[in-house]
């Protein structure tokens, strides 16, 4: 039968359609099979997947243990710092990105240049870089608002270092900087995971071990843009331990105060133990503005002044020693036989070695005529010790010199010291190449030469002295108290109490040359003098110091301890270019021992915050660099 | 008093007589519905818990509906007559987006004409092609002549390039789509559709050639996801990691690692499914395709019912585009199809979508009235 053609018109059409619903019904399947799969079979690969999206582990750096000195003063600690920080990675224009941030915060040029040197620093990759420090809640807030438009971009309130007494504390303390990429080939660097700071300098350096702590791990669930939603669990990092400094910050704010406008330095111990009281550099600068990253005109201008603030004189600043050194010198020369307490000679003025006309100058144009060892040390003879010198020959002076701690590095934990010079034949021969002169003996008896010292040497050398023989090495904390030190073996224990009555009497006798700082002095103070010549003096020229340009006067020095028979401190001190020992440096200590024994209160005293104000504003103004 | 015939009606209640009578079908109607709230309880917790974007979307589903209400009450010849008069304003539309459309993202898709909304001009064209297509070909007998499907090629290809051009991958190739099901359903010859199958693979290096960076970078990406997972492979990776994540009965809702911590792009638009996979399991996406076979299956009998061949043939046009389109947005989410922008059916947030389909379906249910109840009425 014929079929009409609408019915096989619509015949064909519905076969079609049930072609077509066979077709997609097989495709259906096929999806739901591969749901299946998904959803059924490989779930667990999946779920791991999520998980791995969804949390991420964070670790969380520990507090920096802080620093405190003997009266538990806190010397460095741990601020709140609201920070803008930047994951450079993440940032898609970062030129836009500030520009966005000037428009919400105030954003100075400073901060600018500040920020562009943070960025160029090297650093591990996404540790985020500081756009700017110490955030107001208001700025932060301002930023915090938008903060989910700008990728990269985050707001972290981070415990940033503070040297509450600033300068008077950088020269010791040092401070801690961002870590440098250099730097982390040397540490173990899962251990500063949470922590992008370490310890540059000082203290800060020496205890970094214990001072950093240990990382804690929290774990986060974190949003695709990396926004941390919650704390899924926590170990909480362990802060650092605290070290404690011998240091006592009201005899430190004391040292910059008697130093004053002058360049020089001030090392102060304790000679119980070894431990360093105060530790002056002058001029200083405040360690805080190293914390950040510090701004490049701020670095120059520093690093330009011709007063140094930045050079660490008591550890670094190397001087010859000048007569300061002549107690310790006698002691050797009495121990090799040299000369005996009761050798005298006849001083006119001047020495000459045999067959030679050169005349080695006695600071005391006519003389001291007859001149015993007492007598030398009191007036600082020069021509008893050019004298003893010759006697006792370069090799065993140096040899006897050595065990008061010159000519190396002081060790423990002591930071950037430098080793000074302790003159011998083998020294010369090693740095220079050439054989010793018997003149150079001569000179070297009188701490001139090629002598040269840090404060610090200088320091620890007189501990030597109050500790009537014995040797202990300087440090900072109370954690290097370790040890009773090494016997000097120079000597008898008489030979240390009389040159010790020697050393009283540069300030209580007659003649002394600090007799004048000894005035009305109800306690005994056991010291030397010292003058060290920045420039030699020709043969017969008058030496005035007027005439020469303040820069090429002479450095005043001063070591000594008190009270003289129990000490319990000593000093050992520096003005650069301050003239004379006895008539700058010798007023100078004085004050200090006053401070020590008279003014200071036991217990703990810290300096007046306007002090410490007035200390740094020489730092945040830094003196215009000369024009040469 | 009632009739006998009017009790009866009343005593025995048959959705067949009651749509052909009234054009609204209640089975469709119902299954809309339901997923449509369905998709309203996921769209919840993948806008991040938006009550704001739910009542706007229960209020596109509610005008969607008033419209589809609205079209099936047209006359189906009615509709035939307009059928190349809308074509035409559809492709002018196309060719004035090109010319001053306005889009985002490197795409010309929207016309703003003054007081007027925004809108797709293509979406217009999804229902007038194949309309367009179904008119031309049942002007003649079935099957048709060579002629009339060449003639039916460039009714397809012109505004199909116009859409591409904009460019629109994913709506270009619906498009082409539902052009191609009137014409299989008008029985192009076996041996002919096993050629043009032929030659379109063939035409794929080519296709390859003109095909956009972005759209290869998505085809490429499909073969191997983790080539770049942080760019291109992301969505991918990102999907299907929430799909497998959720397991048989997901992670609870609103509970969805992936979906409320943003690991998932476009969560509540082309992604949603996703979502719903991660937040409720193989379950939860079994139960909507449940739906969804429901709602095909509902449209596979008002095609068959439908009246006359332009009524089949649109009818099973659209429904089949319905069925591409949840096959496309789920093979997509699930990683077996390229990341085209395509929406899950009556899910995904948006109303041009959901207005667009429930206009298909309205067509649908007006195709299937029989003209003795219109004449009766009249």
């Amino acid at each position: 039968m014929e079929l009409s053609t609408g019915v096989r018109e619509k015949n064909l059409i519905q076969s079609r359609v049930a072609v077509a619903a066979l077709g997609g019904g097989f495709l259906l399947l096929l999806l739901l099979t591969r749901l299946f799969w998904l959803q059924l079979i490989e779930t667990e690969r999946f779920q791991t997947a999520s998980e791995a999206n969804r949390l991420q582990t964070l670790p969380v750096g520990p507090a920096r243990g802080l620093i405190v000195d003997r009266n538990g003063v806190v010397l460095a600690e741990n601020r709140p710092n609201l920070q803008l920080l930047l994951v450079p990675e993440e940032v898609p224009d970062l030129d836009q990105m500030i520009a966005e941030v000037r428009q919400r915060i105030e954003f100075t040029d400073s901060d600018a240049e500040r920020f562009a040197k943070n960025l160029k620093t090297r650093r591990r990759p996404r540790d985020p870089v500081v756009v700017k420090d110490e955030l107001s809640e208001s700025d932060a807030a301002r930023i915090a608002v938008d903060l989910f438009r700008f990728p990269g971009l985050q707001i972290e309130a981070r415990p940033t270092r503070f040297y509450p007494y600033g300068g008077l504390t950088a020269h010791s303390l040092g401070y801690v900087g961002r870590l440098s990429l250099d730097e982390l080939k040397s540490i173990e660097e899962s251990r500063y995971a949470g922590t992008e700071t370490i310890g540059k300098l000082g203290v800060e350096k020496a205890y970094e071990d214990a001072l950093l702590g240990q990382v804690g791990v929290e774990r986060v669930e974190t949003s695709a843009r990396g926004q941390i939603m919650r704390s899924v669990d926590r170990k909480d990092p362990i802060p650092g331990a605290d070290i404690p400094l011998h240091i006592d910050i009201g005899l430190t704010a004391k040292l910059y105060d008697v130093l004053g406008d002058n360049r020089g330095a001030i090392v102060a111990i304790d000679p119980k133990n070894g431990g360093i009281l105060g530790l002056a550099s002058a001029p200083t600068y405040d360690a805080n503005s190293f914390i950040g990253g510090i701004g490049q005109a701020e670095y120059k201008a520093l690093q330009v002044d011709r007063d140094t603030p930045l050079f660490n004189r008591a550890l670094r600043g190397q001087y010859p020693p000048g007569s300061t050194i002549k107690p310790m010198l006698g002691l050797v020369g009495l121990h090799y036989g040299a000369v005996s307490w009761k050798t005298e000679i006849s001083d006119r003025g001047f020495f000459q070695l045999s067959g030679n006309d050169h005349k080695y100058r006695d600071w005391k144009k006519w003389g001291h005529g007859r001149v015993n060892m007492d007598k030398a040390v009191i007036e600082s003879c020069d021509t008893y010790f050019y004298e003893m010198a010759v006697r006792l020959g370069i090799d065993q002076m140096s040899e006897g010199m050595q065990h008061f701690g010159f000519g190396r590095r002081q060790g423990r934990d002591i930071q950037g010291d430098l080793p000074g010079i302790l003159p011998s034949r083998e020294w010369k021969r090693a740095a220079r190449n050439q054989p010793w002169y018997l003149g150079e003996t001569v000179i070297s008896g009188i701490g001139q030469g090629f002598w040269v010292t840090t404060p610090l040497q200088l320091a620890a050398a007189t501990t030597a002295m109050a500790r009537r023989g014995n040797f202990i090495e300087p440090h900072f904390s109370v954690l290097e108290d370790v040890d009773a030190g090494a016997p000097v073996p120079l000597g008898e224990s008489m030979d240390w109490e009389r040159m010790i009555d020697a050393m009283e009497d540069v300030l209580h006798g007659e003649r002394g040359t600090a007799r004048g700082a000894a005035r009305g002095l109800n306690y005994r103070i056991a010291g030397k003098t010292g003058t060290a010549q920045v420039v030699s003096i020709g043969q017969e020229d008058e030496y005035d110091a007027n005439e020469l340009e303040e820069r090429l006067r002479d450095h005043a020095l001063f070591v000594g301890f008190a009270p003289a028979d129990s000490p319990s401190i000593v000093v050992a001190l520096i003005i650069e270019n301050g003239g004379s020992g006895g008539s700058t440096a010798g007023p100078v200590a004085r004050k200090i021992f006053d401070y020590w024994l008279l003014d200071r209160n036991e217990g703990s005293r810290p300096p007046d915050t306007n002090y410490v104000t007035k200390i740094n504003q020489r730092v945040l103004e830094p003196k215009h660099a000369d024009s040469n | 008093m009632l009739t006998a015939t009017e009790t009866g009606h009343i005593e025995s209640f048959r959705p067949k007589r009651f749509a052909q009578r009234y054009g609204v079908d209640p089975l469709l109607t119902l299954f809309v519905l339901v997923t449509a709230l369905y998709g309203l309880i996921i769209l919840y917790s993948a806008s991040g818990q938006s009550l704001s974007m739910v009542i706007r979307q229960g209020a596109h589903v509610v005008v969607g509906l008033g419209v589809m209400a609205l079209l099936s009450q047209i006359r189906r010849d009615v509709i035939i007559h307009i059928t190349p008069f809308v074509f035409m304003f559809a492709a002018l539309l196309l060719i004035a987006v090109l010319l001053f459309g306005v889009g985002a993202k490197g795409a010309q898709r929207w016309l703003a004409l003054p007081g007027l909304p925004r809108f797709q001009p293509s979406e217009l064209m999804k229902l007038a092609l194949p309309a367009m297509v179904a008119w031309w070909l049942t002007r003649h007998k079935l099957p048709p002549s060579m002629s009339q499907l060449a003639i039916a090629a460039v009714l397809i290809v012109v505004p199909v390039a116009l859409i591409a051009k904009q460019p629109d991958l994913g709506t270009s190739i619906i498009i082409a789509g539902s052009g191609f099901f009137v014409i299989f359903l008008a029985g192009i010859s076996w041996r002919l559709l096993a050629v043009l199958g032929g030659l379109g693979v063939a035409a794929l290096p080519v296709l390859w050639m003109v095909m956009h960076d972005y759209q290869r970078t998505r085809v490429m990406t499909l073969l191997d996801p983790q080539s770049d997972p942080l760019g291109a492979g992301w969505n991918t990776i990102q999907a299907m990691t929430a799909l497998g994540s959720g397991g048989m009965f997901g992670k609870g809702y609103a509970e969805g690692t992936q979906a409320q911590l943003k690991f998932l792009p476009e969560s509540h638009t082309d992604f949603i499914v996703a979502v719903l996979g991660e937040e409720m399991g193989f379950f939860g996406i079994s139960v909507l395709l449940i739906l969804y076979a429901l709602i095909l299956g509902r449209c596979l009998v008002l095609t068959m019912r439908a009246q006359g061949n332009f009524g089949r043939l649109l009818s099973g046009s659209i429904t089949l585009t319905f069925f591409v389109y949840v096959f496309v947005n789920v093979g997509m989410v699930s990683g077996v199809l390229p990341v085209v922008g395509v929406p899950l059916p009556l899910i995904s947030y948006g109303g041009t979508s959901i207005v667009s389909l429930l206009i298909g379906f309205g067509l649908i249910m007006s195709m299937q009235r029989t003209k003795r109840v219109l004449s009766g009425e009249s």
